[in-house]
């Protein structure tokens, strides 16, 4: 049970510190929502899960679960908020490399060309 | 290992703060702030059991309650530059 409620802390502390990260390196506001995101659901389920098995009285325990359950309800609906106020009011989106068109475009060069040298045949002298 | 898991939030803190500081909209501030909040909660909750003092819980708690109203009515500042307006126009 120890172990166990070690291996819990360790975890959320690490995916809390990992959405920071995420915070600080995505590329537009709507990634970052995702990272926060992150922090509010596992950082603070897997914490609050490593503490409830550490917890001394039943009581403590019901207190950690009343958090965990109000953190949870809670996080999403704020990121919603969020999500929902910066679109209305016309944060941009990041635009990402157009991987589609980029496979397309790779996917016609190999069918138009299925030999290697196709040039060569004008520049030999014959 | 209380330690490690307060270190942790703690290091996440400072992340929050320093992405309110830097980002370029007021809605980062915003979401950056709400996650401060967030692990305020989780520190608080820490603490205590590190102090061996679990009551700290009620305060976590309380943090918990206060910090989702407050990221709200900041955005709702933020959106309509006042907090007495009741035209919600899709929103919220």
């Amino acid at each position: 049970m120890e172990s166990a409620s070690w291996i819990f802390l360790v975890a959320g502390a690490g995916f809390c510190v990992i959405g920071g990260i995420g915070l600080l390196r995505m590329p537009d506001f709507y990634a970052r929502t995702h990272a926060a995101g992150v922090t509010d659901t596992m950082g603070a389920g897997l914490v609050l899960l490593g503490l409830m098995l550490q917890a001394p009285t039943a009581l403590i325990g019901v207190k950690l679960v009343i958090i965990l359950g109000f953190l949870w309800l809670v996080g999403p609906t704020a990121g919603h908020a969020l999500f929902k106020a910066a679109y209305a009011d016309g944060v941009e989106v990041h635009e990402g490399p157009d991987i589609a068109s980029q496979v397309a475009a790779a996917m016609a060069d190999v069918e138009d060309e299925p030999s290697p040298e196709p040039e060569d045949g004008d520049a030999v002298p014959d | 290992m209380f330690i490690a898991a307060m270190v942790g939030v703690l290091v996440t803190m400072l992340l929050a703060l320093v992405a309110a500081v830097r980002g370029p909209t007021v809605y980062d501030r915003i979401l950056a702030v709400n996650m401060f909040g967030t692990k305020t909660v989780l520190l608080i909750a820490v603490a205590g059991f590190l102090a061996g003092r679990p009551e700290f819980l009620d305060l976590a708690l309380v943090y918990a309650l206060v910090n989702f109203i407050g990221t709200i009515a900041v955005l709702k500042f933020a959106r309509f530059g006042s907090l007495g307006r009741d035209d919600h126009r899709g929103l919220l």
